[in-house]
């Protein structure tokens, strides 16, 4: 594997961070977009991928593709092997105490569906709570929703304050007898929030309430170790972590995933099945039915390689670096107001203009190769908390520079000027 | 700066962005509709009020970009006075002259042709397309928001 940014040198640390040959690593970058070099602040959507990763989908193609857990041949037995290696790099990665409790899913939006669906599901009846907070993309409110209508339970809201940080007051406040579960992100995709979530562990669990954490926007930017956070379920998504789209994680501890149902049924989640009765798998096939995404599982491994061989706390710094540089150089913008203050954030600047619709600033930026997100978010609780129907919001990774939010600011006063 | 932003943001789209016509409430309006950006957030309610088949008047409000308010605020000055079926034509009109960027498409089309810059514009056709969609659905009598997802 080549190592990042940098000339590998055995038996030392990773090099010091160095934003520009980072980037080097991600061939995406050195497209054009629209006749402009591109600018791409929509890390937070999706982001983009190291050579390494793109190579080792390839080569899980190229070299060792058949199905997992089957077949008695040479590349289903490689096939197998290299897909546990994946689920064994992100039980470390995430210092889950073991790979068992690592279930492959397509991303974030499934592991929630699952949890809803079989730990809700079993757990909730009529008058139950589920607390949310208002800063939950709509993929951590909905599969609950849906799950509580059916149980004739409902979800809670925990507000959020005007900076875009959680009221912990009002959590501990809803936090009542009949919380059956709570579920929060770790850092927030439209405001860039950072949760004090092993706080808020804390506080659950002293009420006998389990914590499921979205870690979408989080474990991109933090060091993550579910047994320090102290959580129940932490779910995330490839495509996010510099990974392949289609794959996400689910990690739950032990003694949760065996007392649920299992949620999909098919093959390879079962132990025996008769047409009387089926028993199933145990952990994780439980929860894996059908062929999963093997490539994708190899190529989320490889981003966590990437990842482990990278100087994580200069990326951090860069990162900080580059929020702060940013908020400084958005603020100055005439008419500029950022939504998401929080004293705690990663790698999201929200903002609005006065008297541009996001959309619109959206159209202009692009035509000056810098692209960002325009919209909701997929979090219109959190819009309707602010008071506006969208923001624009500029995204960064470790692999964004200074330059890029230049270029940021040069378009927004080009929007100014359309617009005056 | 591209030619093709200039095209999209002309002076007439900005101004009736900005200061949009026919931006009210109706009151005593036959028929009304909902319209839904879910993708950004544009939301408008369409009032129309009927005098047999003759659209006697026509008004919006809500909230969206500069194209979706522009091209309903061009859209109800446009319509005033004319026949469900003229207005039926028109949106046909309209909506070949935004997606395939026909030029021969906005012959007759008056005002409205200033959109026709939004067709190099893809991810841009549903917002200006929103409104004339809502104005079918208010035609129709539909009762659930018209979305454009």
């Amino acid at each position: 594997m080549s190592s990042p940014g940098r000339t590998a040198r055995a038996g030392e640390g990773p090099a010091p961070f160095d934003a520009d040959r980072v980037r080097a690593d991600f061939p995406i970058l050195r497209l054009r977009a629209r006749g402009k070099p591109l600018v791409y602040l929509d890390s937070a959507a999706t982001a983009q991928k190291p050579q390494s990763v793109i190579d080792a989908v390839s080569r899980f193609y190229l070299e060792d593709n058949a199905n997992v857990h089957r077949g008695v041949h040479l590349l289903s037995e490689r096939a197998t092997a290299a897909f546990e290696e994946a689920r064994a790099k992100v039980a470390q990665f995430l210092n889950a105490p073991e790979p068992s409790e690592v279930i492959f899913v397509r991303g974030t939006t499934e592991a929630v569906n699952l949890v809803a669906h079989t730990f809700g599901r079993q757990r909730l009846g009529p008058g139950d709570e589920v607390l949310l907070t208002e800063m939950e993309h709509h993929s951590n409110i909905v599969p609950w929703q849906m799950v509580c209508e059916e149980r004739g339970a409902r979800v809670v809201a925990v507000p959020v304050d005007d900076a875009g940080e959680l009221r912990l007051d009002e959590l501990e406040r809803r936090i009542g007898p009949r919380t059956r579960l709570l579920a929060v992100t770790q850092v927030s995709n439209a405001l860039g929030t950072v949760n004090p979530i092993r706080r808020i562990v804390e506080m659950a669990h002293a009420r006998g309430v389990p914590v499921l954490v979205d870690g979408a926007q989080g474990v991109p930017h933090l060091d993550v170790d579910v047994q320090a956070l102290g959580c129940d379920f932490y779910a995330f998504s490839g495509h996010k972590l510099f990974g392949p789209t289609g794959i996400g994680v689910l990690w739950g501890r032990t003694e949760h995933l065996e007392a649920m149902p299992p949620w999909q049924g098919g093959g390879d989640m079962i132990r025996t099945v008769s047409f009387e009765r089926t028993t199933y798998a145990g952990l994780p096939n439980k929860f894996e039915a059908g062929t999963p995404d093997m490539a994708g599982a190899v190529g989320l491994g490889a981003a966590i390689d990437y990842l482990r061989a990278l100087d994580r706390e200069g990326a951090r710094a860069h990162e900080q670096d580059l929020l702060d540089y940013g908020t400084r150089a958005l603020s100055q913008v005439p008419g500029l107001r950022l939504v998401g203050t929080a004293r705690e954030k990663a790698g999201v600047l929200s903002f609005v203009l006065d008297d541009v619709h996001p959309h619109d600033i959206g159209t202009i930026l692009d035509r000056e190769g810098v692209a960002i997100r325009t919209g909701h978010h997929c979090a219109q609780p959190l819009m309707k908390r602010f008071g506006v129907p969208a923001t624009a919001r500029a995204s960064l990774a470790f692999y964004n520079v200074r330059a890029d939010l230049d270029a940021l600011v040069r378009g927004l006063n080009r929007v100014r000027e359309m617009f005056r | 700066m591209s030619n093709e932003l200039d095209d999209l943001y002309q002076e007439v789209i900005l101004d009736h962005g900005r200061k949009p016509r026919n931006f009210r409430r109706l009151e005593g309006a036959t028929v009304s509709a909902e319209g839904l950006n879910p993708l950004c957030g544009d939301h408008f309610k369409l009032y129309v009020k009927l005098d047999g088949d003759k659209i006697q008047d026509l008004a919006f409000e809500g909230s969206g970009c500069a194209i979706s308010k522009a091209s309903a605020s061009l859209m109800t000055s446009a319509l005033k006075g004319k026949t469900i079926a003229e207005a039926e034509d028109t949106f046909r009109r309209f909506h070949t002259m935004v997606t395939e960027g026909d030029k021969s498409a906005a012959t007759g089309l008056g005002k409205l042709a200033v959109l026709q810059g939004v067709c190099d514009f893809p991810t841009r056709v549903k917002c200006a397309s929103l409104v004339w969609h809502t104005l079918n659905s208010a035609l129709k009598g539909e009762e659930a928001p018209v979305s454009t997802e």
